[in-house]
């Protein structure tokens, strides 16, 4: 069987670059153990949250899928940090795990170019550095041009809880146990990472009179720039917050011993984001109490996901420490917690296109190259995707800035720091945050994924449409003022705002603190969509703050645009500390402003080597 | 192929010895042409050789000169020192020379551009180059390559520390907004936590402007037209203190008159087109060479004979002033009053004569209250030694002060953060702190999160 792309791996970093491939008119299969896991979410029940809320918007800007099949999945939405500035605001949708593979995999279904092979992979076809293809277990063999893994969590993973370990994928799936192994020969450095999931627990032993109610809100939203919001507001679900008590703490501190982690018997290193209540209870000891979530997994069936619990005790003790919860003194437990330990790859092995640098036209997204969660990974293996495709069409890549995307942030982070444990998309990992928001990742990013060919030509149109009235209204507020008389003074008395002395422009009255964009259409109606006009009062209301930012990219801007070349001897380079030049060599980095994001990379090091390739290659 | 530059690479401050530094290629060959000793073209590197300099058969001075090759100097070529001790004139002499025998005169920071274009120094000092090539003439290297003093490190990271703790918090309040085990950061809560960093900041400069005037003392130019009384003034404020130091006009390059010290702090009195003489001297000239003393001083002092009407050179040297450090001396209070004092309300004016010990006491308390001198404690540890630091701790200053005032205007916490990192970034800089995930680690070690 021969394919342009092949996807190995149906998680949501498989889904994303297998829609896009197939979007983009290229011949692409996607081989996925088991077509039931298709898009499956094996931990919490949400997509979305603070930052990767807004990689959702990011990956729709650019065409990709996850956004819209959250929103026709969710039972629950909310906008979190609304108390905050716009820069921070992000979505959450608590997602069906029922509904959510579902629509992926009709999606999936409906696109003409796109195969959906059920079978393990075994090996990868590699000649002369390049890839060719892939054998399946029973011996078949798949050719394509370029080949995408995304595989997860699933290379020779292990589920571990008390002493107890299995060689098993997620919720009881086969390990794969022999594609590591391939990519250890072909030279990739593979490294053990370790994650982890709480208990699921049966709604009708749950009493939830004793925790507090946590509601969606009362507004519609959507991740998606294309398609209105579908769901009811009145139908959503509630979530429950709830508290670790002294109890609780006494069962874990005295049987410590017991768990996988400090027992220990694992051996790879766990996200510090996500550290599992015997974590907490021994880091913070201090802490009386810890906050937990009880989220419904799905309106299909009866789990619900006890989200902040995850712990590696044995089975046992897991009982005793969800029983000492107040509202769970006679819950069941469906699932428990487990930790799962698993082999990824490098990323400094990996190309800021996400192509290896080891195997040519071999692409890696998502957990294998060290990230956790959905967002982090559906972001990548549309990148993959993209890049994949464009290299077929001989076209340049897309490496997104800093300034970009989160996207752009979360690569980058990966192929030039690399990362030791499961990396997780923060706010404050994005030191440009304030242009990279919700609200605008379309401006950010529909002209770019118009440009690679996956944005459609009226989705453009779209775009363009909104620019020019943001234009417009922008104009509009800075070149008409408002005039003092009795009905405007009227207005701004009922609506308890302080009456300037003088007339000045909407645009610098929208300025002050105590006035907003809704306040200013009760003076003068605005005959412009919420959207556009949300958007522009953003950026006049933050002006200085934005300007701010971008005099921070320009400077970034400047560093990155002084290419470092390919195939750069850094032996020749004279003086370079021993560390920065053997990090330099791993790495490879495609700018000088790479180059100074390198940990072990000195200024002084960044200046040798700026230096020399301005005596070598006369680049300023 | 690089030039040799040439020029004077001592601060014009006190010392008796002066440097005259030469770099690039041809530095060795021109220095050997009007050297007398050993053949510097063929000593080690890194020696000091004595000699004298000659030119001609005259010699000029007695000399050390050092000799460094290429390329472990601080410019990475070849580089020769040449110690002097035979003041200025002698100093230019020697700098005239090594012109006349093909070097160029550096321009301001040359030696340091050259340093930091061959690598020798990195990209956060290279940004101080810029500092110095705009700065007044007399910043030395030394000034600028210097390290920072370890107390001041010290204060530097703890004052990080102190900033990394905020954003952390403001942090986890974004990136965890339903937790609850990090405290809100309110608008008021930021404040509190700002205002004393701001002030440790502050301090720092106030301080570091003290340890200034310790270790230089406080330069005073006496300026006036002639026969106010300049010289007798001099005299007694030299004679009053007990002069330490009188150098005789013409044999050093440095500009000090004389020195004394007053409460502890150096007062340097700068000559001034050489004020002993200076009451016969044409006014024109008077006035331009007030001008350049005037520049170099931290202090003027005008001083205006209280039995006469202001004139118009008088007009003109208040107007030189007006914007400097200043003292009027109104002197000759013995005599009646002439001055019409409504044209010196802007100035800072004190009364006094220079015939009795009281009747510059005036002066003196004027000093000391204008410098605060009373409050300068003698030893202080802590200061910033270079412009590139004090810039970078200005900056800082800067920063925490934007987001103070936003806050004053309710902009989110979220966006001041920005000023706040800046402010971070900037005192990183000064010790020279490479980038590294320090937020995120403080992030995961003060608060407990996750699913």
């Amino acid at each position: 069987m021969n394919y342009d792309v092949i996807v190995v791996g149906g998680g949501h970093a498989g889904c994303e670059a297998a829609y896009i491939s197939a979007y983009k008119n290229h011949k692409t299969a996607l081989i996925t153990m088991n077509i039931k896991n298709i898009a499956d979410m094996p931990c919490n029940p949400s997509i979305g949250g603070t930052a990767k809320g807004i990689i959702v918007r990011e990956i729709d800007a650019l065409g990709g899928i996850m956004g819209q099949i959250a929103d026709q999945s969710h039972f629950q939405i909310k906008m979190l940090n609304t108390s905050k500035g716009p820069a921070v605001q992000a979505l959450r949708a608590q997602a069906d795990k029922i509904v959510y593979p579902k629509k992926m995999l009709a999606k999936l279904k409906s696109m003409e170019n796109l195969d959906i092979i059920e079978a393990m992979v075994n090996d990868l076809i590699i000649e002369n550095h390049v890839i060719k293809g892939v054998v399946l277990e029973d011996g078949t063999k798949c050719f394509c041009k370029s080949l995408i893994l995304t595989t997860g969590t699933y290379l020779k993973a292990n589920i571990l809880y008390g002493d107890q370990k299995e060689v098993s994928g997620p919720h009881g799936e086969r390990s794969s146990l022999y594609l590591s192994d391939s990519l250890k020969k072909a030279g990739f450095k593979l490294q053990r990472l370790k994650t982890g999931t709480p208990q699921r627990i049966e709604a009708s032993s749950i009493d939830f009179s004793k925790m507090q109610e946590e509601l969606g809100d009362n507004k519609y939203w959507t991740f998606s720039h294309d398609y209105p919001a579908s769901y009811d507001i009145t139908k959503q679900q509630k979530c429950y917050l709830l508290y670790t008590t002294a109890e609780t703490k006494k069962i874990i501190e005295e049987n410590l011993s017991k768990s996988s982690m400090y027992g220990g018997y694992v051996e790879g290193i766990g996200p510090r984001y996500c550290p599992s209540i015997e974590d907490k209870i021994v880091r913070f000891h201090d802490k009386p109490r810890h906050q937990l979530f009880l989220e419904p997994e799905s309106l299909y069936y009866n789990d619900w996901y006890l989200q902040g619990f995850s712990t590696s005790m044995p089975h046992d003790i897991q009982e005793k420490m969800v029983h000492s919860l107040p509202g769970l003194e006679n819950a069941k437990i469906n699932k428990y917690a487990y930790a799962i330990e698993y082999d990824a790859i490098d990323p400094l092995q990996v190309n800021p296109t996400l192509e290896s640098k080891i195997i040519t036209n071999l692409y890696t997204a998502g957990q294998i190259n060290g990230t956790s969660g959905y967002e982090e990974a559906a972001a990548q293996g549309l990148i993959a995707g993209i890049n994949a495709c464009l290299k077929i069409e001989k076209k340049k890549p897309l490496i997104l800035k800093r300034s970009d995307a989160y996207i752009g942030v979360l690569i980058d982070d990966l192929v030039t720091k690399g990362t030791n444990e499961p990396y997780r998309m923060l706010t404050s990992r994005a030191e440009y945050r304030l242009i990279l928001r919700h609200d605008n990742a379309d401006l950010r990013l529909r002209r770019i994924g118009y440009e690679v060919g996956t944005i459609s030509k009226e989705q453009y149109d779209k775009l363009l449409a909104k620019e020019k009235d943001i234009a417009n209204l922008t104009t509009f507020l800075k070149e008409n003022k408002f005039k003092i008389d009795s009905t405007i003074k009227e207005i701004f008395v009922q609506n308890d705002k302080l009456l300037p002395k003088v007339a000045m422009s909407y645009y610098e009255l929208l300025k002050r603190p105590e006035i907003n964009i809704e306040f200013i259409n009760k003076l003068i109606k605005l005959n412009y969509s919420l959207e556009v006009q949300e958007e522009v009062e953003i950026q006049i209301k933050y002006e200085g703050y934005i300007a701010k930012t971008y005099k921070e990219v320009d400077k970034m801007l400047k560093l990155e645009a002084k290419k470092i070349p390919e195939d750069l001897d850094y032996d020749k380079v004279k003086n370079l500390a021993t560390e920065a030049r053997q990090k330099l060599k791993l790495v490879r980095p495609l700018s000088i402003g790479q180059a100074s994001r390198i940990s072990g990379v000195n200024p002084a090091d960044i200046s040798i080597l700026a230096i020399y390739l301005k005596k070598e290659y006369n680049n300023d | 192929m690089e030039d040799t530059i040439v020029a004077v690479s001592t601060a014009m401050g006190l010392g008796a010895i002066s440097i005259i530094r030469l770099s690039g290629p041809e530095a060795i060959k021109i220095v050997n042409k009007i050297f007398r000793g050993k053949d510097l073209t063929k000593v080690a590197s890194h020696t000091i050789n004595y000699g004298h300099i000659v030119d001609g058969d005259e010699i000029v001075d007695e000399v050390l000169v050092s000799i460094m090759l290429a390329p472990k100097t601080y410019t990475t070529e070849d580089v020769v020192e040449i110690n002097t001790h035979g003041g200025i004139a002698a100093t230019n002499k020697v700098l005239e020379l090594c012109l006349i025998n093909g070097a160029r005169l550096a321009t301001k920071g040359e030696f340091t551009k050259r340093a930091f274009l061959a690598g020798r120094i990195d990209l956060t000092q290279a940004e101080a180059v810029q500092d110095i090539i705009t700065s007044s003439t007399d910043k030395s290297l030394s000034l600028f390559v210097n390290q920072l003093t370890g107390s001041l490190k010290k204060l530097i990271i703890k004052l990080r520390k102190d900033i990394v703790g905020i954003l952390a918090n403001i942090e986890v309040n974004i990136d965890y907004p339903e937790y609850e085990d990090a405290p809100v950061v309110t608008i008021a809560s930021l404040k509190q936590a700002l205002i004393p960093i701001k002030e440790e900041l502050e301090n720092l400069v106030k301080e570091s402007k003290n340890a200034k005037i310790i270790k230089d003392g406080i330069n005073i130019a006496i300026i006036g037209r002639p026969n106010v009384g300049k010289s007798s003034l001099l005299n007694k404020l030299l004679e009053e203190e007990k002069a330490i130091v009188t150098d005789i006009a013409g044999t050093t390059r440095d500009l000090v008159e004389g020195s004394v010290i007053f409460k502890g702090i150096k007062l340097n009195f700068i000559d001034t087109a050489g004020i002993r003489d200076s009451d016969d001297i044409v006014e024109s000239i008077g006035i331009k060479k007030s001008i350049d003393s005037v520049d170099k001083s931290n202090l003027t002092i005008l001083v205006l004979n209280s039995n006469e009407q202001l004139n118009k050179d008088d007009f003109k040297l208040l107007d030189m002033i007006k914007n400097k450090t200043h003292i009027v001396f109104i002197n000759k209070n013995d005599l009646p009053l002439k001055i019409n004092t409504e044209n010196l309300q802007d100035f800072n004016v004190c009364y006094g004569n220079t015939i009795s010990d009281d009747g510059i006491n005036s002066l003196k308390d004027k000093i000391s209250d204008l410098f605060a001198l009373e409050a300068i404690k003698p030893i202080d540890n802590i200061y910033l030694t270079n412009s590139r630091q004090n810039s970078l701790i200005k900056l800082a200053i800067k920063e925490i002060d934007h987001a103070l005032d936003s806050l004053n205007k309710e902009v989110p916490v979220d966006l001041v953060e920005i000023d706040i990192k800046n402010a971070w970034n900037y005192l990183g800089e000064l010790i020279g702190a490479t980038y590294k995930d320090e937020l995120i680690d403080e992030l995961f070690s003060n608060f407990c999160l996750g699913k």
